[in-house]
């Protein structure tokens, strides 16, 4: 992580829609429930005291059912929606109180937005559209067509300047969509389910592509969805919304493994694990043998483990192949060392290979696949059994195994101090 | 019912009002006379000074350019035709007074209907009249228009201002407001000031219904001819209104069937300049 300065803190904000919101935010306050406030009041309680920090540079999902009050949330962070109460600070101005001048003025250089259905507009051209923003603020012809091309550029949109929206597929408009937020060159880059109108396979480009443009320009996104597997995949952090409360705040991992409650338990419940865990999440405490042990004591390793074969590593850990059973053992029979018998070419996968891409591995090894760090260093090993308990939602295969990660970092650890 | 409350002396007070707008904006009204009046007869001087074959050919092309070949086509035919009947005249008159009625009321509808759509209140206040003005009968306000106005074009070209106004205020309205609000919000987030949300994506996103409104009111000014000629405009109206009240059918049918021939060729040109801009572009 780069600087972790605050770019956007939200504070305590509560949106009320309806005539009397100032009754409705004193039930609130009470601790009346959403439904029993629009019973006694009519008044609907979009967003209640919502506080959260996002970092620069960050990706910050707010992730909730339709309904949960996240679009609402995401338009009291540019005010296309005046919260109730409460305080949006942006770069520690609180735009709440801003007149609209100032206002304009944020909405025009720090903060952009791509919108769920597009919202370009249709009598304009490709390149118009993405000039959109910089026309509005005055900047001269050539500057800002080179500042559209430019962003065009980025979303992979070269040469279709000249055509109109209704010409280019969904996904391509909403390049289009993104292209004219990126022209502004804003700092921060609102999306409001910003691919939840494209089918799946272009969502994941889509993602794919916003996560390769993120690592090149560091933006502070703000992204609004309803598709945790979304959420997860293109979040560092994630924010679940129910029912116009924020529910969960934390990384994809904390709220997959800890979810705060049962919402959220529910909703971790139906991810597809296999695109979140990693081989580190599933593997098991590597059994090794030092290469410059003799054949009789691997041997005698694999009978007391009750294993059929056994990795061998040199001082430092670093993996240097496997034997058999039978392989020792017919060494030991002919005196040769554990070096004539090894077998180097055996699977091996990083520990942040995801679990669908290793099942295939694991599923076709003959002896457990090895998890090593860049350095060939082992770390543990892939048991089958563990790999697809972990695929179906097995948490006590993960947590077992989290144990063990931190067993192998500790013992890492502690090699490393004797050095 | 009657005698126990005594009757609103409501015709009463209409008339009162009526003599006293004569009387105080005695000028105003002589300036829209004379401007009105100069208006319409410079229009049909610069129509009547073309020769007719010449300007039925123009108005072939141009609407051929503005919409299809086979309307030029009918156009052409349709004012040979007129002009073979002895009404070209007529309906060069007819035809400066709907262009002058029509001008105004793009003057003053468009305007009306952009402010009604930003402001819930003027639209409000303006429905009930536009109402108001749509289903009075037009003869109700003829003749305090003769008082304003005199007898001659002006009331003719007032009384079809009238009537024709309300479709392009309201289609303005309509249009404005059918902008879809997602891109409104878009605008907004970027940062537009109203006028530059109004003019870079409203108003041009309601132009084809803002041109339909426009449409309507050239229809309903061209159906109200008849009625102005009663009043002292000249031209088709007249025509039918002569025939009409001394019998000759004949005469009045032929008079009739040039106002049709006009009304389609206007119908079918504005119609497809809102069409062909949206093919175009959208």
């Amino acid at each position: 992580m780069k600087e972790q300065h605050v770019k956007l803190s939200v504070k305590n904000v509560t949106k009320v829609f309806g005539k009397n919101p100032k009754k409705a935010l004193q039930l609130l306050n009470e601790g009346n429930s959403k439904t029993d406030i629009l019973k006694r009041t009519g008044s609907t309680v979009g967003v209640n005291q919502a506080t959260f920090n996002v970092h620069a540079g960050e990706i910050f999902v707010i992730m909730g059912l339709s309904g949960s009050g996240k679009s609402t949330l995401v338009r009291t962070l540019n005010r296309l929606i005046d919260p109730t109460v409460g305080e949006v600070l942006i770069d520690g101005k609180d735009i709440t109180k801003m007149k609209k001048e100032e206002l304009r003025n944020v909405r025009r250089k720090k903060i952009s937005m791509v919108f769920q259905n597009f919202a370009l507009l249709p009598h304009r051209t490709i390149l118009e559209n993405t000039e959109y923003g910089l026309e509005i603020q005055g900047v001269d012809k050539e500057e800002r067509k080179k500042k559209a091309l430019n962003a065009l550029k980025l979303v992979g949109l070269e040469g279709y300047e000249s055509q109109f929206p209704k010409q280019l597929s969904g996904g391509m408009q909403q390049r289009v969509g993104l292209a004219r937020a990126l022209a502004n060159d804003t700092d921060i880059l609102l999306m409001d389910e910003a691919f939840s109108a494209l089918d799946p396979l272009i969502r994941k480009d889509m993602q794919d592509e916003l996560l390769e443009l993120q690592s090149a320009m560091e933006k502070t996104i703000i992204f609004i969805t309803h598709d945790l597997d979304e959420a997860l995949r293109i979040g560092d952090k994630i924010a679940l919304m129910k029912d116009g409360e924020i529910v969960q705040i934390g990384s994809p991992e904390e709220i997959l493994m800890n979810p705060s409650n049962q919402y959220v338990e529910r909703f971790v419940e139906d991810v597809d694990l296999s695109k979140v865990l990693t081989a580190s999440h599933v593997m098991k405490r590597a059994e090794t043998v030092q290469i410059d042990k003799g054949p009789r004591v691997a041997l005698q390793m694999m009978k007391k483990l009750g294993i059929s074969s056994i990795y061998v590593v040199d001082k430092k850990q670093i993996l240097l192949g496997a034997i058999t059973a039978d392989d020792a053992k017919t060494a030991a029979e002919n005196g040769q060392t554990l070096q004539a018998i090894i077998n180097p070419n055996v699977q091996k996968v990083t520990g942040e290979t995801l679990l669908t891409d290793l099942f295939d591995k694991v599923s076709t090894a003959t002896i457990p696949v090895a998890v090593v760090d860049e350095n060939n260093r082992l770390y543990g090993i892939l048991v089958r059994g563990a790999v697809i308990g972990g695929l179906a939602g097995n948490n006590e295969v993960i947590n077992v195994l989290e144990k063990a990660k931190e067993e192998v970092a500790a013992d890492q650890s502690s090699k490393g101090g004797t050095h | 019912m009657e005698g126990l409350l005594p009757k609103l002396p409501l015709a009463d007070w209409i008339d009162r009002f009526v003599d006293w707008l004569t009387v105080t904006f005695a000028v105003v009204f002589d300036a829209i006379t004379v401007s009105l009046e100069g208006i319409v007869e410079g229009l049909f001087a610069a129509l009547a000074f073309i020769p007719s074959y010449i300007l039925i050919i123009l108005i072939g092309l141009l609407a051929w350019k503005l919409a299809t070949k086979g309307i030029a086509l009918f156009a052409v035919i349709g004012l040979f035709l007129i002009d073979n009947l002895g009404y070209w005249e007529g309906m060069l008159e007819t035809l400066s007074l709907v262009l002058t009625a029509v001008l105004i009321t793009v003057v003053i509808g468009i305007p009306m209907g952009i402010w009604a759509s930003q402001k819930n209140t003027v639209k409000q206040i303006i429905t009930p009249i536009l109402d108001f003005m749509q289903t009075m009968p037009a003869f109700v306000y003829l003749i305090p228009a003769i008082f304003f106005f005199s007898i001659g074009v002006v009331p003719g070209v007032v009384a079809s201002v009238i009537f024709a106004v309300p479709p392009t205020i309201r289609l303005t309205i309509l249009g404005i407001q059918q902008v879809p609000a997602d891109i409104i919000e878009a605008t907004e987030a970027f940062g537009s000031t109203t006028t530059q949300r109004l003019l870079k994506v409203q108003l041009p996103l309601a132009m084809p219904t803002i041109m339909a409104g426009i449409n309507q009111s050239i229809m309903l000014s061209l159906s109200m001819v008849v009625i102005a000629s009663m009043v002292g405009s000249p031209g088709l109206g007249a025509d039918v209104y002569r025939a009409v009240t001394q019998i000759q059918i004949g005469r009045g049918f032929e008079a009739g069937l040039a106002i049709v021939v006009m009304a389609i060729i206007l119908d079918r040109i504005t119609q497809n300049i809102g069409i062909k801009k949206q093919g175009g572009k959208i």
